[in-house]
């Protein structure tokens, strides 16, 4: 066995026995490389994330649900700084990693390319998309990297939190007027399929899945998280007398699941691929922030500067 | 008697109202930045400075509604009334402008806000002693937050202190209505009660000033202060502010959300 085999070896023997792994271990560099594209993909859709949602806070319908709906986008602010973080404890800056969302190298979860039309909207992001993203990550509360496992089990303590509020949205408006029904209705069908695309291809068609079980990154398939999703919204959809936009949902008491329909694939592609309703909005507005906040962060660090030269010469003239 | 105890309380309820107002405009443009900071912690700092104003902002409209007593909400302050109700202040509607301007705003109301929530703890009325004694806490905060960026920015870069210098030129002439007593803030009945504006202008000015300082800033003289905002007459900004605000109550009125 060469030097590198025994090394992979070993760091294959301490995942099999669920050993976290921390920054100063030795890793592969593949394994590296591989969290750095999923912790930095992930902490660009928290922060992209924050626009189809803030885009309704000066407009929510009253002041309980305005501060519900800043706390939640800030929320997902720091989500986006934690993941920043983990990424950094990987060898990679913060610049680095923004530059390639700005640059368009880096992907984002595809659901936050979709518009927020109606105040409606915001209860189904809560409800759906936050949902599909707990699925998603508490299984990542145990990933083997140590950094992402811990900043997982504090995000997901607030996205549960995130759902509930948005539930209640949508509970508040199914049972409000015929108008807020419907509104409420709308918002599922145009957001349904959009959450189980979150999920990413079918497990035939993912092609990072196998190597990232084995490392323990990754603990349930792509379609068994979806599976799971299907699962958890179809009850609590009939509780709000709605429905999914989906003839083919049903029951099977064989599998003790729910059979579905399929999902419109040509438009996840085309999403991921940049021709969402509105990537290029996202990712201009996204530039556009950076971009004018580069003469402030220029002056904070200019400051700084000065302020360390100045307390060195202090204490300069104090010693003479 | 009874005519004068209900005067009273209408004098109380529009000066409440005028205080709400003002944490609530500035809250909401605020809150417009939320996603679109320079930088992900001053997104996040802003964002609390937000949350911070509005919550104050809805406890206010909670005490209003209870002096009504007539069934209001605190929502129908903010949702059901148009321009010309409004007291604010003009300073909190004015827009955000680039990070210079919101820092250059926010740093102007604090001054006002901090010395006037620690005259107000003193207030006669108990309830507004017991808010002003809560939010103060808030309001020290915001004080130390924007003071630290309008040293940091006017004393950071070229460019950044001249955008500095830009928005305290342009904004200057705002900051002088929190201390000029309205009709509301002059009524003998709230004696005691409302806080006594021109008697916190000295303080207020004074840390602006030492602050400016510090921050190399030079501050331009003002021979008309604008106002009108505490009577309703607001900048052409304003009706843009409530139509986004108001947007949804008034689309779907009656409706809980
Ligand atoms: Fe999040
Ligand atoms: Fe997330
Ligand atoms: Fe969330």
């Amino acid at each position: 066995m060469t030097e590198i085999q025994s090394l992979e070896k070993r760091f294959q023997d301490r995942i099999d026995a669920e050993e976290r792994i921390e920054p100063r271990d030795w890793m592969p560099e593949k394994y590296r490389k591989t969290l750095i594209r999923q912790i930095s993909q992930h902490a660009h859709s928290e922060v992209v994330g924050m626009l189809p949602e803030g885009n309704w806070i000066t407009r929510a319908p009253n002041l309980r649900r305005k501060l519900g709906l800043i706390a939640k986008v800030q929320d997902e602010a720091g989500h986006g700084l934690y993941l920043y973080s983990a990424c950094e404890t990987l060898g990679i800056s913060r610049d680095e990693v923004l530059d390639q969302l700005h640059t368009g190298k880096a992907k984002y979860s595809s659901i936050f390319n979709y518009p927020t039309l109606t105040w409606a909207d915001i209860g189904a992001i809560g409800w759906l998309v936050d949902g599909a993203a707990i699925l998603n990550q508490v299984p990542l509360c145990r990933c083997s990297y140590g950094p992402y496992a811990r900043a997982m089990v504090r995000v997901c303590k607030e996205e549960s939190f995130h759902q509930r509020q948005g539930y209640e949205i949508m509970l508040t408006l199914a049972n409000g007027t015929p108008e807020q029904k419907e509104m409420a209705q709308d918002a599922i069908n145009r957001w349904w399929w959009p959450s189980l695309m979150m999920f990413g291809p079918n497990d035939s068609e993912s092609t990072h899945s196998a190597q990232s079980m084995a490392w323990r990154i990754k603990r349930f398939s792509n379609d068994e998280l979806r599976q799971r999703m299907v699962d958890m919204i179809k009850p609590q959809t009939d509780i709000l007398g709605l429905t999914l936009p989906d003839p083919e949902i049903k029951w099977n008491e064989e599998r003790g699941a729910h059979d579905f329909g399929e999902i419109d694939w040509d438009e996840f592609w085309s999403v991921v691929k940049g021709d969402g309703p509105c990537n290029k909005e996202r990712l201009a507005a996204r530039v556009k922030a950076h971009e004018e906040g580069q003469w402030v962060r220029d002056a904070a660090l200019a400051y700084a500067e000065k302020q360390e030269v100045r307390k060195a010469s202090d204490g300069k003239t104090k010693v003479a | 008697m009874g005519e004068i105890i209900s005067l009273k309380r209408e004098s109380l309820l529009k000066y409440v109202l005028q205080l709400a107002d003002n944490a609530l405009i500035l809250g909401q443009r605020l809150a417009e930045l939320c996603g679109h900071g320079p930088i992900l912690e001053q997104d996040i700092a802003i964002t609390n400075i937000s949350l911070d104003l509005i919550g104050e902002a809805r406890i206010l409209y909670q005490y209003a509604a209870e002096i009504e007593g007539n069934g209001k909400t605190e929502d129908d302050y903010p949702y059901k009334r148009d321009v010309r109700d409004w007291q604010n202040i003009l300073l909190v509607e004015l827009p955000n402008g680039h990070f210079g301007y919101t820092i250059m705003r926010q740093f102007m109301f604090d001054c006002y806000h901090y010395y006037h929530l620690k005259a107000m703890t003193n207030s006669g009325d108990e309830r507004l002693a017991q808010i002003a004694a809560k939010t103060i806490k808030e309001a020290t905060y915001h004080l130390k937050y924007s003071s630290e960026w309008v040293i940091r920015l006017g004393d950071g870069t070229q460019e950044s202190h001249d955008k500095m210098q830009e928005a305290l030129n342009d904004r200057i002439r705002f900051f002088d209505e929190a201390f000029i007593p309205s009709k509301i803030e002059n009524d003998k009945s709230l004696n005691g009660v409302a806080v006594d504006c021109t008697k916190i202008k000295a303080s207020a000015w004074a840390k602006f000033t030492e602050v400016c300082q510090t921050a190399n800033l030079e501050i331009p003289e003002v021979k008309f202060p604008q106002k009108g905002g505490k009577d309703g007459v607001h900048t052409e900004h304003f009706g843009f502010i409530l139509a986004e605000l108001q947007f949804v109550q008034k689309s779907y009125p009656d409706s809980n959300w």
